[in-house]
């Protein structure tokens, strides 16, 4: 089972009179427990594709498939329960809510899966443990470095355990030292919680810690590339 | 981490711009309340006093009213007294009612002969104990100017006269009235008054019968010329007990309170005595609409050949209504004006906050809240804006009034002989103060709901897109 099937995907964008097309053709499968890049330059389609698979919008042609559910039929209500469901999101600019501690931040997905108070502080207080901010749970995100805020948005990203976590560019914001280990610490969690990440970045450095690199060119897929552990090694030299 | 928690937060993220809210608000609230509070002090100020003078409702000859009132021979009720004990005996009206009295209106020409002074008067035949009962009533804990009528236990030709009767009939130094130059002729004997016009013979001769049997010297005397029940003038002596203000100067200057008796045998002789009203007082004005259907029931049932109609106090003091719509139209007004003031501030607050928020919106709906959420959690802080602005409103509109209340401020209404302390009731008026809160809370509301749909609608990446 794919955590991600698309088939015939196209999607177009209307900017006043122009068309552009951002998406055309294309069919792909994630593989489950992989860690995938969607790799290409700037204006390709990566962060259209990536958000027709966290279910943020919808194509204009084809059809999208994310935990063996046909998406683009659901309502607007059903497709943002099964959001918090099935999948995570770490963006570029952390996008936590500047109003709530580290600790708030990273409870809030499981807020909204109506868990349970005391396995809610459980979790967090282990998720921020994972990511290395177990003395920081009171922070608001405005006391906490560029590292320290993404760690709490991919912490926040695995809160409710989905099988998907997809980040767009989330290195992009931070200095090379700090990406490195921010991908490293993703990498780690990747393969700890069996989960499939998705990323569109054209950082080398997350590029070569990719299992799956699908490139991206003109909004169609120029090309996929699985590696085995060998291929890996040698991408990262 | 709940929503009104979180509403909470995002208010205090920016503390200029939400306590700008809340001061519009508060001043808002504010103003609205002392408003009311003021409109709510004269209105219940009034009715107090109408209630207190003219009962809550009234039987009277149907037309009386509207034709009659200086026509108390043709509109007069025989069974008056009837009337009185079938209330009394009624059980519903009899425990409403506080007081049932007759009273016979009258007008006549005022004299004091020896001061050659005249006017016309309208006069009041009342029964002094039960009128001045009628004057305790005070369900509002208003601050009340009405002075008991010196009438009770004073003999059957005493007479209260308002202070303005007083002075044009020349008695201000025998009532010790303040504030009255009398002229020097008040001490002149009538044949030789330089001023005022000349009685004609027949009253001259009336009153010479009567002024025969007074002692010399007696100069609160004065003789009062009425038509009898057959047409024929009548004139009674009485004797001026008291000279009152009665608080608005066009009654002052009219205004004269007798027996019941006196002004019975004045119009009616030897005949038989009748009323030209029953007054009932009930204990509170709520009950008015009930006792009002139970006692046109009752005369229409017991007294069904008399041609009677019931009428309230409202109806009788039309000054009342008018002054109630007057007011109630001013208050609309500035609630309206005050309104729409707040209306579009907590409108821009939000909408600001809404656009500022626009990546934050996108990144809740992308973890899975729905649009509902979003839209709850922009209402819950409107909400929470106008929950905090109707307290802080509630407590300063509070202070002020008491400041107000305290602060000895006095004005003269227009039409009024004295001044009124200018006082406002907001903690009392309970209406008011729930209404109020209320309209500010749907107004807080009604100004969110746009901002927080604009915000719930949009689109994810669009959100997410936003710098």
């Amino acid at each position: 089972m794919h955590p991600v099937s698309l088939r015939k995907i196209a999607k177009v964008y209307h900017l006043d009179a122009v068309t552009v097309p951002a998406l055309a053709e294309v069919s792909l499968d994630i593989r489950p427990g992989v860690f995938t890049v969607l790799s290409g330059p700037s204006g390709s389609g990566k962060t259209t594709l990536l958000n027709l698979i966290g279910c943020i919008d919808r194509p204009d042609e084809g059809e999208v498939i994310v935990a063996d559910q046909a998406v683009q039929s659901m309502s607007d209500d059903a497709l943002s329960d099964f959001r918090a469901r099935h999948i995570g999101f770490v963006f570029q600019t952390f996008n936590l809510l500047p109003v709530l501690t580290a600790f708030e931040n990273i409870e809030y997905p499981l807020v909204l899966a109506k868990m349970p108070a005391a396995a809610r502080k459980k979790r967090v207080l282990e998720l921020l443990d994972a990511v290395g901010l177990a003395e920081r749970g009171d922070s608001r995100p405005g006391q906490l470095s560029g590292g320290q805020r993404q760690r709490v948005a991919i912490a926040r990203a695995l809160a409710t355990a989905p099988k998907l976590v997809l980040a767009d560019e989330p290195t992009a914001n931070l200095d090379s030292q700090t990406g490195a280990a921010i991908i490293a610490l993703m990498r780690k969690l990747q393969r700890e919680h069996d989960a499939s990440f998705v990323f569109s970045s054209h950082d080398p450095q997350v590029r070569a810690e990719a299992d799956d690199v699908i490139f991206i060119r003109d909004g169609r897929i120029a090309g996929v590339e699985q590696r085995t552990a060998a291929t890996q090694e040698r991408a990262a030299s | 981490m709940n929503t009104w928690l979180l509403a909470l937060r995002n208010l205090l993220r920016n503390r200029r711009r939400s306590l700008a809210t809340l001061l519009a608000m508060v001043v808002g609230l504010t103003a609205i309340l002392l408003f009311g509070g003021y409109r709510s002090n004269i209105l219940y100020g009034m009715e107090t006093g109408f209630v207190q003078q003219s009962g809550h409702l009234q039987v009277q000859r149907r037309g009386y009213f509207l034709d009659g009132s200086d026509n108390p021979s043709a509109y007069g009720m025989p069974r008056y007294r009837e009337i009185i004990d079938a209330i009394q005996r009624d059980p519903v009206l009899a425990p409403m009612a506080v007081v049932v009295t007759p009273t016979l209106q009258l007008g006549g020409i005022a004299g004091n002969y020896s001061a050659g002074a005249s006017r016309s008067v309208v006069a009041s035949g009342l029964v002094a104990n039960e009128r001045n009962h009628m004057l305790q009533w005070n369900d509002y804990d208003m601050i009340s100017y009405a002075q008991p009528l010196a009438l009770e236990g004073a003999a059957e030709d005493a007479v209260v006269v308002g202070t303005g009767v007083a002075r044009k009939l020349q008695l201000c130094a025998a009532l010790e009235v303040a504030n009255c130059r009398q002229t020097p002729a008040a001490d002149a004997p009538v044949e030789a008054a330089a001023t005022g016009s000349p009685a004609p013979d027949d009253v001259l001769a009336l009153s010479a019968l009567e002024k025969a049997q007074q002692p010399r010297g007696a100069y609160n005397r004065i003789e009062m010329l009425a038509a009898t029940a057959s047409g024929a003038p009548n004139v009674a002596s009485l004797t001026v007990v008291k000279a009152s203000n009665f608080g608005i100067k066009a009654i002052d200057d009219i205004y004269l309170a007798m027996h019941l008796a006196q002004a019975q045998k004045l119009i009616y002789g030897a005949g038989r005595p009748e009323a030209t009203a029953v007054i009932m007082q009930l204990r509170h004005t709520a009950q008015m609409p009930e006792a009002r259907a139970r006692l046109t029931a009752l005369l229409a049932s017991d007294f069904a050949g008399e041609p009677l109609e019931v009428l309230d106090f409202q109806t009788l003091n039309p000054m009342y209504r008018q002054t109630d719509e007057f007011m109630a139209s001013m208050f609309g007004f500035i609630a309206l004006l005050i309104g729409v003031i707040v209306l579009f501030t907590i409108g821009n607050t939000m909408g600001t906050a809404v656009m500022e928020r626009t990546v934050e919106i996108g990144t809740l709906r992308a973890m899975g809240v729905r649009r509902g959420g979003i839209r709850r959690l922009f209402m819950c802080e409107a909400l929470l804006l106008g929950a905090i602005g109707s307290v802080v409103g509630l407590t300063v509109a509070l202070m002020v009034s008491w400041f107000i209340n305290h602060s000895g401020w006095a004005w003269t209404p227009p039409g009024y002989s004295y001044a009124y302390l200018i006082l406002v009731r907001v903690w009392q008026d309970v209406p008011l103060l729930v209404g109020s809160v209320l309209g500010m809370i749907a107004v807080t509301v009604a100004s969110a709901w746009w901002p927080a749909s604009r915000a719930a609608k949009l689109q994810i990446v669009d959100a997410l897109r936003h710098a």
